[in-house]
């Protein structure tokens, strides 16, 4: 027989939650938002046999680290509404919490909440490898008596102990009996009269639902109830910051008590982490050398995902190449045929490229985040990036930016406040990423002269390097500007526990890339081959007789005259509906200086900026994929202005378009990743009109100044 | 005998002091379930390079938090 239980994770922040996680669930977990709000929702199964013979299915949600049951951000109110609220979906049958054994009176905080919520509760002690090595002793039998809860002591990095939660998850503890304090002596008229009001477990889940009113979901279908609740808190004068003050200085008073009576420090040594964490304090936050040691690693993360991960990239492309062509081969020639190569299979290929960037990018966060560096390099940074209404950790994505957007915007889920995440993920896509590169190579080489003073500094070096600053600097005047903009749905803290160095955990690592590239694979990845589906459907089909016949000349044209074929190519381009609509936007681009060709770029390029070359080679029939960027070059000098007869790509009309693609968010996956991360549509095209806005003055203003 | 009452934010490095109370109350309720309990003892471990933010050692833990935020805890320095 098979029974099913729900277990919740809760505990604070570095107390050895994800390890736990991962010891209990291995990979049998998957990673979702929970409902309504961008905070990650891990949830996992095991199972466990018990000696009766029957198995136990359990469904185990990782809950995100918090000090208290007190909602303050909004990762801090999931574990509230989780526990607190029985109608929740995830409401567990069992909470276990895992406290930091070397930091127990803190600990012991949010399981004595959790204690008095009176539901099954089981106490993890972890990490006792340090705390024995420390010669501290702790009374689990007394400790647990104290509490009435079962209490496991556990080493999570070796999994000792690990057993013995199993058979207690599912030995059917019972609620404990006493409080651990009686929140009702606070306010006893207000914890009686919503205890009469409503059924509850416990004194404190009243107290609870009287300090936490409007943000508790389990009135959000019974607003009268609440109603009345709140009549009632008004009319007893009932103060929740002076409640949760008092609760929090009782609890901790009757801890300090309890943690004198199971502690024993026999021969206190001071703990070596400590000790090890400030000399290497004194090194990595020195005030140059911190500094020094970081930009050296930014640079060797900006390395990887610049350079290393152009191997696999390639690799990956090269598969999705030889895969076209079998497929094309395979299956007779038609439009199925167009729409499973040129359609799916190049969105496919248009997600999968971006994994070898993810798992390197995530590696070295994940390591980062897993030693305890990353609250040291928010801590140095907060004082220049709090200006811009950013956040210290905002550095990582922004510098990661240069790469690629999509890694780099996935990263900004470390920054805890939300305002800062967003403004984070919203001015990200301004750095100059690796798909303009090729652009701008193309547009430099074709308007700025190969001139070199002292004989070293190259003026198109120059303007490259002008495009990289301006990009930066439009991210941080825009992170400016949102600033002031966006609305905190939180006060923002910087208050945060700066813990000690540790090794990195390499499975907790290695979970961690997995999960990045599934939730990038299963979320933006569907947006992305949607969209390049439909762009696929725009360039190769068109209205009318002409695009048929153009069609159709294409296909039975001899093979071997390239010429033709190019020609027919980007007649067929011209006749499609992106080619219509590169017409259509004509108007609106000509005071950019852009002609209805670079509106047809325009349009493709929305799949990946390095699409603006290929489009541009086959609207000047240079025909292939593999094209010669310099023929390209050569086609596009010779182009002539309809009107003026002078040449099209002057100094204007170059800066003013790599000006369009230094600001415009020409990229769907970009966009299909600022919508998984925020939760909505609104953001990404809140940021598309935006950059858009910016990228269309930017260019005006350039091109009536050169012109 | 109790010294004189000054702002976190106003302790100098490596120096130590006693929490006595709090001027904001949200920041108050974050600061007490982190184990910032008045009659704790804390030191300034440490600043970030450009004066701000700073990092204090209080119960067991090390704590980073801004110098506007350590403005609103208020300590006695016992002489």
């Amino acid at each position: 027989m098979i029974k099913r239980l729900k277990v919740s994770l809760v505990g604070n922040p570095n107390s050895g939650k994800s390890t736990l996680f991962n010891r209990l669930t291995g990979l049998n977990q998957k990673i979702a938002n929970f409902p309504g709000v961008t905070v990650e929702k891990k949830t996992g199964s095991m199972t466990i046999g018990s000696s009766d013979g029957s198995d136990y299915h359990i469904d185990i949600t990782d809950l995100p680290g918090t000090y208290s049951l007190y909602p303050k951000t909004l990762e801090e109110q999931i574990p509230f509404q989780v526990l607190c609220d029985p109608t929740n979906e995830s409401h567990p049958d069992v909470t276990v919490i895992i406290a930091d054994g070397t930091n127990l009176k803190r600990s012991l905080f949010l399981c004595s909440q959790i204690v008095d919520l009176k539901s099954p509760a089981i106490l993890v002690v972890n990490m006792m490898d340090q705390v024995t090595k420390s010669g501290v002793e702790i009374n689990f039998i007394r400790l647990s008596k104290e509490l009435g809860i079962p209490v496991i002591p556990m080493n999570a990095r070796d999994g000792d102990g690990i057993d013995f939660l199993k058979n207690a998850i599912i030995s059917n503890i019972s609620v404990p009996e006493n409080d651990f304090i009686d929140t009702a002596l606070f306010a006893p008229e207000v914890v009686q009269s919503i205890r009469q009001s409503v059924k509850l477990n416990s004194n404190y889940v009243a107290f609870q639902i009287a300090n936490n009113i409007d943000q508790i979901s389990f009135f959000n279908d019974r607003q009268e109830r609440r109603a009345q609740i709140k009549e009632i808190l008004n009319r007893y004068g009932f103060d929740h910051s002076i409640m949760q003050a008092s609760e929090t200085l009782k609890r901790y008073e009757v801890i300090s008590l309890l943690v004198k009576q199971v502690l024993k420090a026999k021969n206190a040594i001071p703990s070596k982490e400590k000790t090890f964490t400030r000399k290497l304090d004194n090194l990595l936050m020195h005030r140059f050398w911190g500094y020094f040691i970081f930009l050296a690693i930014l640079f060797v993360i900006f390395q990887a995902v610049f350079a290393w991960a152009a191997w696999p990239m390639e690799m990956v492309d090269q598969a999705f190449t030889w895969m076209s062509i079998k497929v094309h081969d395979a299956i007779p020639e038609g439009v199925f045929n167009d729409l499973l190569v040129e359609g799916i299979l190049a969105g496919l290929g248009g997600v999968v490229i971006f994994i070898p960037q993810i798992v390197l990018l995530f590696t070295f966060i994940a390591i980062l985040e897993d030693t305890g560096y990353m609250a040291r390099v928010s801590f140095m940074m907060d004082k220049l990036l709090r200006r811009f209404g950013l956040n210290g950790r905002s550095v990582i994505p922004l510098i990661s930016g240069v790469a690629c957007a999509v890694p780099a915007i996935l990263s900004a889920r470390t920054i805890a406040s939300w305002k800062e995440r967003l403004i984070t993920i919203l001015v990200t896509p301004l750095m100059s990423c690796s798909a303009r590169l090729p652009v701008y190579a193309l547009l430099i080489s074709l308007v700025v002269p190969d001139h070199k003073y002292l004989g070293v500094i190259g003026l198109q070096g120059l303007v490259l390097f002008a495009l990289y600053l301006i990009g930066f600097i439009a991210a941080m005047g825009s992170a400016l500007l949102m600033k002031f903009i966006v609305k905190a749905k939180e006060r923002s803290y910087f208050i945060m526990e700066i813990p000690v160095y540790r090794m990195p955990r390499w499975k907790n690592i290695g979970y961690t890339i997995v999960e990045k590239v599934r939730v990038f694979i299963f979320e933006a990845g569907k947006v992305i081959v949607a969209i390049s589906v439909v762009l696929w459907v725009l360039s190769s089909s068109g209205p009318g007789a002409a695009f048929k016949d153009v069609k159709s000349q294409l296909e039975t044209a001899d093979p071997a005259d390239t010429e033709l074929q190019n020609h027919l190519a980007a007649e067929k381009l011209r006749l499609s509906y992106a080619g219509i609509t590169g017409r259509a936007i004509e108007p609106i681009i000509e005071p950019l200086g852009f002609d209805w060709k670079i509106g047809i770029a325009l349009i493709t390029s929305f799949a990946a900026r390095e699409v603006f070359v290929g489009t541009m080679s086959t609207i000047y029939s240079v025909g292939g994929s593999d094209e010669d960027i310099a023929t390209v070059r050569e086609k596009m000098m010779a182009e002539k202005n309809d009107k003026t007869g002078l040449p099209q790509y002057n100094l204007a009309v170059g800066w003013s378009l790599m000006l369009f693609y230094a600001f415009a968010m020409q990229c769907m996956s970009t966009m299909a990743v600022v919508r998984r991360e925020t939760g909505s549509w609104k953001w990404p095209l809140i940021q598309f009109a935006f950059m858009g806005v910016l990228a269309y003055i930017s260019s005006f203003i350039i091109y009536r100044i050169l012109s | 005998m109790r010294g004189d009452f000054k702002k976190l934010s106003e302790i100098k490095l490596g120096e130590s002091a006693v929490i006595e109370s709090f001027t904001d109350d949200t920041m108050k309720l974050k600061l007490l379930e982190m184990g910032c309990l008045p009659g704790e003892v804390v030191t300034v471990t440490r600043f970030a390079p450009f004066g701000d933010p700073m990092a204090i050692a209080v119960a067991d833990s090390m704590l980073s938090l801004r110098m506007s935020e350590a403005a609103n805890v208020l300590v006695s320095v016992r002489s």
